[in-house]
């Protein structure tokens, strides 16, 4: 059992002040991806806006784990089964013309929270290894059917022949007007999470995790705040898919795979686990260690070297080249320095104060 | 003739089971004993068949292959542990996995950047390169079979090992009790070491002796693990027959599941439906058996802990 | 060590920003080719060979094309539709490339396909064929250089009928690629198909299926099982004793990549391609002596669909003078096709996708120890593919 004295990071996030990275961070944050369009506008701009985008979409997903893993102490390895939903929604409601985000929205996140009651109802009850497995166990079944829907793509996928609708107006055909909704839709989800983990039912849910049995011993309904935040988090993970099926006008039994899930906790682990800014920031860096080691590697170190001849450079330039293709390569050892000196993830390190989980 | 083809069957379902049995073995001590959740040990599988086709090209003697691939899975086992493990002894599930997974990523990444993506082989040791005839056109494979009863041999023999043993002793308490072993006076940290090490070393030859039948390639550990997972978990984490049971039943569950689902199907559904519904179903089907597994019993089937 | 890793990240996210903004030379600019395929895990193996071919058939072009040099920016798509989306999106608004080929899976050739085709950036797609896009939704700026999926499998269903092959087993992936393998064989193929039997993607032990064979006691099987389940079923087909009692007919399984791993388990084994290594022309044979030459492998038939990539490029490039500017006569210029292919007769169809023979090859080993696919018989002449009627362009 927690000591009294211990404070967890939500607890945290209840001091009523401005001033503090809880608040600032996650502002900074949207503000940058906000401000992004005015600064790489024009022809050029287009992919940036698409990484971008794509950065937030699976920061969006994290952010929703976090309220059930960080705030709830659920390890769901089969969160993206949600996003691999809520792409679905979108891409089989378009292949019977129904297209506007006005029924398909809700539709998605109706759905989304169907299967986070099913998902919930037979994991709640169990903890730790169990409740990894048989998450993973039903993402997988998800993953499965959507495979087997060969009326759909089946494996291959489904192309989206157009973004959907808003109220009859094709405005997200513009870039940046999609853009726009993934931001809006971004800091509108963090803003409920945010709420919530204020909110009475968020700080039980909080006191679940630091204790189940003196919860249940106060009378609280321990599996049913569970399952209620395991809903929640599904339903809002429903929109990260449904912004990414639109993102990429394309969606794909990929998007639920168990490597996707695996990525969403990796996320929160670097960013930091239950203080919501973590997955934001987590997001960005594993999403941008993606691009920017390759690039790192190939544009920035290999270039230096001379590329022919016998000399030790032009081995240097070969295993740059090399290590741009398998960039992996850094990412593994980037991945455990983080887990052996930067517990609590990047925002733990930023933070002054220790973690007190 | 089906009861043929089930016996064929039931004959790959042991030969599938003996090999995740040899896998999961080690994982589910490493999880029991320390509480460690090692998705880095497909690696050592996978380890083992590069070994395998390393050891075998140089010395082209199977007698020679095996020893030295059993001591290069120890030794890699043993640096891994040195240099990573035993730093995350006390940390969280969560460290554990990002860690692994850090593992995972650059070691298949070094063995794609040294032995390219392309396939590799090992042949099948020419003294076990024939077929018992069951019916006029079917064989069986007398490779499967020596894999079957070398299987069941380290099984068994691990089993004593574990029961019969001081060290096994220590695992079983470590498993059931690991503080109060330490504060016992035994070096837990030590116990570890060797119980990964021999765990490592056993998902080695696993992996050397999938190696004739299975092609060799970078990821082929990544399907394996899970499989273990599934294993351990339904098994009882910790438990060497859970894990053994665990591994018999997800490969009969597999192997018959794959064989027999779609015909199934074809007595309730329409021909094309069956096509449709009845391999995804048998894909399904061990994810389905775990779940429930874990709702009737969250510990598995053997649980290691009293 | 903690600011060290943070520092390099944050360096590396700079740099990229940076590298970003900086404005292309434009000296002497070159034609930019986006080459995107799968480079990384096991199937990274085909892209190998699908970019060393294309490699090889630029510098065959003398690494120019209407007198402008080439730069090719290779992608690997890590068979992720999404990451793939991102890294099209790259290659379009930031490089600006004027051509994006590869594309060796069908899944990434589908989420690929709209952003390029959109932005009107010519897509060489040099091994997938979906049926999508050679027939309903085909575009004006989509050319193949290899074949429309099911046209392989034809070939081998029209090879067991013309032979007399009665009862005939089929195995395939539970995917779309093994459902459209099995409605392509059976186009032509008027036997008995005594069972179907679709496993799982990636599946590693075919001891199930293969007992389900003995059982069946069919003429022949045919199956489609490409990578390394394509490795998995030869070896363990042989070791089972079938590869003696059972006809194995094949597309995408027994090739050059695979041949390495699986040796003399696959010899006497059928296949069904467009190309084959001793096809007898005189561009194949140059292609051949100088893929071994540069790369010390046996080229497959991804390698040669590679090379045909490149000089289809580099034969519109030339044929418009290096000017791209003027897309409908680039579009003249590739559909007409005015380059020497390896597999000989070569032309486009009204989708954009080959007309072209097809052959029933078989797996050997030739006088010099090599494991190679040889061509046995021609199975269609001018062959072109059925979806090419619902495409209007």
């Amino acid at each position: 059992m927690a000591p009294a004295e211990a404070v967890s990071p939500s607890t945290l996030s209840e001091r009523p002040s401005l001033l503090r990275a809880g608040v600032l961070s996650p502002l900074l944050f949207i503000a940058a991806f906000a401000l992004l369009p005015l600064v790489v506008a024009g022809g050029d701009g287009a992919f940036l806006l698409t990484i971008a985008a794509r950065i937030m979409i699976f920061a969006l997903a994290a952010l929703s784990l976090d309220l059930i893993l960080g705030y709830g102490a659920m390890v769901s390895f089969g969160h993206a089964a949600f996003i691999g939903i809520g792409a679905y929604v979108i891409g089989i409601s378009a292949e019977h013309f129904l297209e506007d985000l006005a029924l398909t929205l809700p539709l998605a996140l109706f759905i989304c929270a169907a299967f986070g009651l099913l998902m919930g109802a037979v994991s709640v009850r169990t903890s730790g290894i169990q409740f990894i497995m048989i998450t993973l166990a039903l993402s997988q079944m998800a993953y499965f059917g959507a495979t087997s829907l060969a009326r759909y793509g089946g494996d291959d996928g489904l192309t989206l022949w157009s973004r959907s609708t808003v109220f009859g107006s094709s405005i997200l055909e513009n870039d940046v007007a999609f853009y726009y909704a993934v931001v809006v839709a971004l800091a509108l989800c963090y803003g409920l999470c945010a709420l919530i983990v204020r909110s009475r039912f968020g700080r039980v849910l909080s006191g679940i995790r630091q204790s189940d049995k003196r919860m249940s011993a106060l009378g609280y309904p321990v599996d049913r705040y569970r399952l209620v935040a395991f809903v929640i988090a599904g339903a809002i993970c429903g929109v990260s898919g449904v912004l990414l099926a639109n993102l990429t006008e394309f969606v794909s039994p990929a998007y639920m795979s168990w490597g996707r899930s695996a990525d969403l906790i990796i996320i929160l682990v670097i960013g930091g686990i239950g203080r919501l800014h973590g997955a934001l920031w987590g997001a960005l860096i594993l999403l941008g260690l993606e691009d920017a080691i390759p690039f790192v590697f190939k544009d920035v170190l290999a270039p230096l070297f001379p590329a022919d001849g016998e000399s030790i450079g032009a081995s240097l330039h070969a295993a740059s080249l090399t290590i741009a293709q398998n960039w992996k390569v850094v990412l593994g050892p980037i991945l455990i320095l983080v887990a052996l000196y930067a517990r609590g993830g990047i925002v733990g390190v930023f933070s002054t104060r220790k973690d007190g989980s | 003739m089906d009861m043929t083809l089930l016996l064929v069957q039931l004959l790959n379902g042991l030969q599938l089971g003996v090999l995740l049995f040899l896998v999961a073995a080690g994982l589910t001590l490493v999880f029991g004993i320390m509480d460690f959740i090692n998705l880095a040990h497909g690696v050592q599988y996978m380890l083992g068949a590069y070994l395998g086709v390393v050891f075998f090209g140089a010395t082209g003697n199977v007698l020679l292959t095996i020893p030295l691939v059993l001591l290069g899975s120890f030794i890699i086992a043993v640096v891994l542990e040195h240099l990573v493990f035993r730093r995350l002894y006390r940390a969280d599930h969560l460290s554990q996995v990002l860690a692994t997974v850090g593992i995972l990523l650059f070691v298949t990444e070094l063995i794609e950047i040294i032995f390219g993506t392309q396939l590799y082989q090992l042949p099948v040791p020419q003294a076990l390169d024939w077929a018992i005839p069951i019916t006029d056109t079917l064989q069986y494979p007398v490779y499967r079979i020596a894999v079957i009863v070398v299987g069941l041999i380290l099984a068994a023999g691990l089993w004593l090992a574990v029961a019969r043993t001081r060290v096994g002793a220590l695992v079983r308490a470590g498993a059931s009790d690991a503080p109060m072993v330490a504060a016992l006076g035994v070096d837990i940290e030590r116990l570890f070491l060797f119980v990964f090490a021999v765990g490592g070393m056993l998902a080695g030859f696993a992996g050397l002796v999938a190696a004739p039948i299975v092609a060799v390639e970078s990821h082929m550990g990544d399907q394996i693990l899970i499989l273990c997972f599934v294993v351990i978990v339904i098994g009882g984490i910790g438990s060497i027959q859970g894990a053994f049971m665990g591994a018999l039943i997800v490969a009969m569950v597999d192997t018959l599941g794959r064989t027999f689902t779609t015909d199934i199907m074809k007595t309730i559904l329409a021909p094309s439906a069956a096509d449709t519904v009845g391999p995804a179903l048998a894909s399904m089907l061990i994810y389905l058996l775990m779940a429930v597994v874990l709702f009737w019993r969250p510990r598995g089937l053997f649980p290691a802990k009293g | 060590m903690k600011m060290g890793t943070r520092a390099g990240a944050f360096l590396g996210a700079v740099a990229l920003a940076a590298g970003l903004v900086a404005p292309a030379s434009a000296n002497e600019d070159p034609v930019k080719i986006g080459f995107m395929a799968t480079m990384s895990g096991p199937p990274g193996v085909l892209g190998k060979h699908l970019y060393d071919g294309f490699r090889l058939g630029l510098e065959k072009a003398g690494n120019e094309m209407g007198g402008r040099p080439v730069e090719v920016i290779l992608v690997d798509d890590e068979l992720k539709p999404d990451y793939a989306v991102t890294k099209a999106q790259e290659l379009i608004s930031r490089d600006q490339v004027d051509f994006v080929t590869g594309l060796i899976f069908s899944n990434i050739l589908m989420a690929v396909f709209r952003p390029i085709t959109e932005s009107e950036t010519f897509v060489i797609g040099a091994n997938a064929g979906t049926s999508t896009i050679a027939g309903r939704r085909c575009s004006p700026y989509f050319f193949s250089v290899s074949w429309q999926n099911d046209q392989v499998h034809e070939v081998m269903g029209k090879y067991a009928a013309d032979n007399n092959l009665e009862r005939v087993f089929l195995l395939a992936p539970n995917y779309q690629a093994g459902r459209d393998a099995v409605s392509g064989f059976e186009r032509h193929f008027k036997g008995e198909v005594v069972d179907t039997v679709y496993t799982p993607l990636n599946n590693l032990d075919f001891s199930a299926e293969l007992a389900r064979i003995a059982s069946a006691e069919p003429d022949a099987v045919f199956t489609f099982m490409p990578g390394g389940m394509g490795v998995n079923l030869v070896k363990q087909f042989r070791q089972a004793g079938l590869a003696d009692k059972v006809k194995f007919l094949s597309a995408f399984t027994v090739d050059e990549a695979t041949m390495v791993a699986t040796q003399d388990d696959a010899l006497g084994l059928f296949g069904s391609s467009q190309w084959a290594m001793d096809l007898d022309n005189a561009a194949n044979k140059e292609f051949f002596e100088n893929f071994l030459a540069a790369y010390d492998y046996l080229p497959s038939h991804y390698a040669a669909q590679g090379y045909d990539a490149a000089l289809l490029i580099a034969s519109a490039v030339n044929a418009v003078g290096g000017d791209l500017s003027d897309k409908d006569a680039v579009r003249e210029a590739l559909k007409a096709a005015d380059f020497s292919s390896v597999r000989g007769d070569f032309s486009f169809n009204t989708n954009h996708f080959p007309v072209q023979d097809f052959y029933l090859t078989q797996a050997v080993k030739n006088d010099d120890g090599q494991y190679v696919m040889s061509a046995v018989e021609k199975v269609f002449d001018d062959y072109g593919d059925v979806y090419a009627a619902d495409c209007r362009m």
